[in-house]
């Protein structure tokens, strides 16, 4: 018990009075992520549950471990397979820079049916993005914290992975930290931090990108992070081809479902996401009603627009479990529909959000030739709606308890 | 039927007049804070949106154009300098009849609206909507059809504000921010989430 004794030793200099009164997050924030916090609520209303903040967040980060992992995997295994397609061995052309030389050093071979290589590989495309957003925006929550008195909390951890895993492996570190910039502070601490917020931070910042450096965050050079190698990914090949043309690419359903296609580190696997579901249902961080409806409402669309068919829009034709698998979907399906603060906080408007959102995801996709990647923009609309949503139903349950009872 | 379903799809979602032509601001922002009268003064400048844009449009057909007095025997007569005073007239015209009825049949709404009602008068959106039948050359179909659809739009976008607001009402916004600041903030990220349907063509 050294480090907690030397935590209750330095605590005076951080409460009311101290020497570092000011600085009292940061010594919070570090206390409260090594050790359960002992506060507890001093007035009524109590309620018992094992669940803290500080477990909900550690949960959902838990969950999306396998995204991460085989993002790593898939990132490295396409860099990989775009300079073996290129012809280059380690030291001439397109194989230069720090990334190699670090793999070169530890004599970690650039081949793709190496799992290690390619986990290497993509390793040293993760952890710069994902460095940077740590630090970045965990200096915006600081400073927030520190000048307006509340508490850093876990919801960034979540907020910066999330935000990592919908990044392509190639965006300039510049980018990555003007988006959660944005994100942390206009998506969540103008409005009082987490819990306190109507949008998505994460889904905020990557959007800001989006629309800011469409080119670098959108279009086909980007989702390998190679220089010089251009690969669509494959829900844009769909798009402009038809989900036909996939098989002509050499992209069964299965592959798409595995995940070793073109697209952001973490959305590429419908199998790790969908472990990640698993875990956050059973644990009951995630709301199932949000997922039947979301799921409901892009299996309804999406057969609609079959049967209406187009013979322009080859995006008409795709059927559910292609929209299911490609794209940011399945990603957004779970770790983003469900997070709990923007979406929808009453069980019916829970169905009617997510079918909400499958609509929209499915509708942005196919009329929208500007962006075929639609499930992010959906979310955000969805988050926009929620509120009212909420009034609606709340409203029709009043209405209803007041017929009851004349 | 066709093009006017897309026509009006596309004054709701693609070209929103709150979110992303930004007109009508001043209400959008002023009236938002209630869901209930937010709610109201939709439906209100749907309706007055609904009516004055194809009333402008007859104006404009069989009134103001290059020969449309022709059916008088002035088929030299270009009156269109005339324009924006004719739709400004019928549109204060067309609140003042609204203003009566809702005084008389619905008084919580209009005592809730107060001085908003007239002020739809002056409300961009209402003159935006009639100027953008004009430029866009619209007929009477289309502009009944834009005129519904836009002005539905608008009502769809202040009421979704409203709806956060309330949501907001449980937020902690800093000091300086209170207020109208969160609130444009507000207004902005709606704009960034109606993004997701510019470029689309209809």
């Amino acid at each position: 018990m050294g480090l907690r004794s030397f935590f209750d030793r330095i605590e005076p200099n951080f409460t009311k009075g101290g020497k570092f009164e000011k600085l009292f997050p940061v010594y919070e924030m570090v206390e409260s992520f090594l050790y359960t916090p002992k506060a507890v609520t001093s007035v009524a209303p109590h309620a018992r549950s094992y669940v803290d903040m500080k477990r909900i967040m550690t949960y959902v980060v838990i969950a999306t471990i396998p995204s991460i992992l085989w993002g790593m995997i898939n990132t490295g295994f396409q860099a990989n397979s775009a300079l073996a397609m290129m012809g280059d061995a380690i030291g001439t052309g397109a194989a230069t820079g720090w990334r190699i030389a670090i793999l070169d050093l530890f004599g970690i071979s650039l081949d793709p049916a190496s799992y290690f290589g390619n986990f290497a590989h993509g390793f040293l495309y993760f952890l710069p993005i994902y460095l940077t957003t740590l630090v970045v925006g965990g200096i915006w929550e600081v400073i927030f914290a520190t000048v307006r008195g509340h508490e850093v909390n876990e919801g960034f951890l979540v907020t910066s992975m999330l935000y990592t895993l919908i990044l392509p492996a190639s965006a300039p570190l510049w980018q990555v930290a003007l988006g959660i910039s944005f994100g942390v502070v206009i998506g969540k601490e103008v409005f009082g931090g987490t819990g306190k917020n109507f949008l998505n931070p994460a889904l905020v910042g990557r959007a800001f990108l989006y629309f800011a450096y469409p080119a670098s965050m959108s279009g086909d050079a980007v989702w390998t992070p190679v220089d010089g190698f251009s690969g669509a990914t494959a829900l844009g090949v769909s798009a402009a081809e038809g989900v036909q043309a996939l098989a002509g690419r050499g992209i069964t359903w299965m592959d798409a479902f595995l995940g070793t296609i073109q697209g952001s580190f973490g959305e590429t696997s419908t199998l790790a996401i969908a472990l990640g579901l698993v875990f956050l249902l059973v644990t009951k961080i995630a709301n199932w009603r949000l997922i039947v409806g979301c799921m409901a409402g892009m299996m309804a669309f999406s057969g609609l627009l079959n049967l209406i068919g187009s013979d322009t829009n080859p995006m008409f034709a795709m059927p559910w479990y292609w929209h299911l698998v490609l794209g940011g979907y399945a990603f957004g399906l779970v770790f983003m529909v469900t997070e709990p603060v923007s979406a929808s906080h009453t069980n019916t408007g829970r169905y009617i959000y997510g079918a909400l959102i499958g609509v929209m995801v499915v509708l942005i996709r196919v009329v929208n030739p500007a962006f075929p990647e639609g499930m992010m923009l959906a979310i955000l609309f969805g988050n926009v709606f929620a509120p009212l949503i909420d009034h609606f139903v709340v409203q029709a349950n009043i209405k209803r308890r007041a017929r009851r009872h004349v | 039927m066709e093009a006017l379903i897309s026509l009006a799809v596309k004054a709701v979602f693609v070209e929103n007049l709150a979110l992303s032509f930004f007109l009508g601001m001043c209400t959008f922002i002023a009236v938002s804070k209630k869901i209930s009268t937010a709610l109201g003064l939709g439906i209100s400048v749907m309706v007055v949106q609904a009516i004055t844009v194809p009333t402008n449009n007859l104006l404009l057909s069989y009134l103001l154009k290059p020969g449309a007095l022709a059916w008088a025997g002035f088929p030299d007569v270009d009156l269109t300098f005339l324009g924006l005073i004719s739709y400004i007239g019928v549109i204060a015209a067309m609140v003042q009849i609204l203003e009566m009825i809702l005084d008389k049949y619905f008084p919580p709404l209009y005592n809730a609206l107060g001085i908003f009602l007239p002020l739809i008068t002056v409300n961009c959106a209402i003159l935006g909507g009639s100027l953008f039948m004009v430029e866009r050359d619209y007929n009477f179909a289309e502009a009944t059809t834009y005129g519904l659809s836009s002005g539905f739009g608008w009502a769809l976008a202040i009421t979704a504000m409203a709806g956060v607001r309330e949501k907001l009402k449980y937020s902690d916004v800093p000091a300086g921010l209170q207020g109208l600041g969160i609130t444009f903030i507000t207004a902005g990220l709606m704009a960034l989430a109606f993004m997701s349907f510019s470029g689309v063509k209809l």
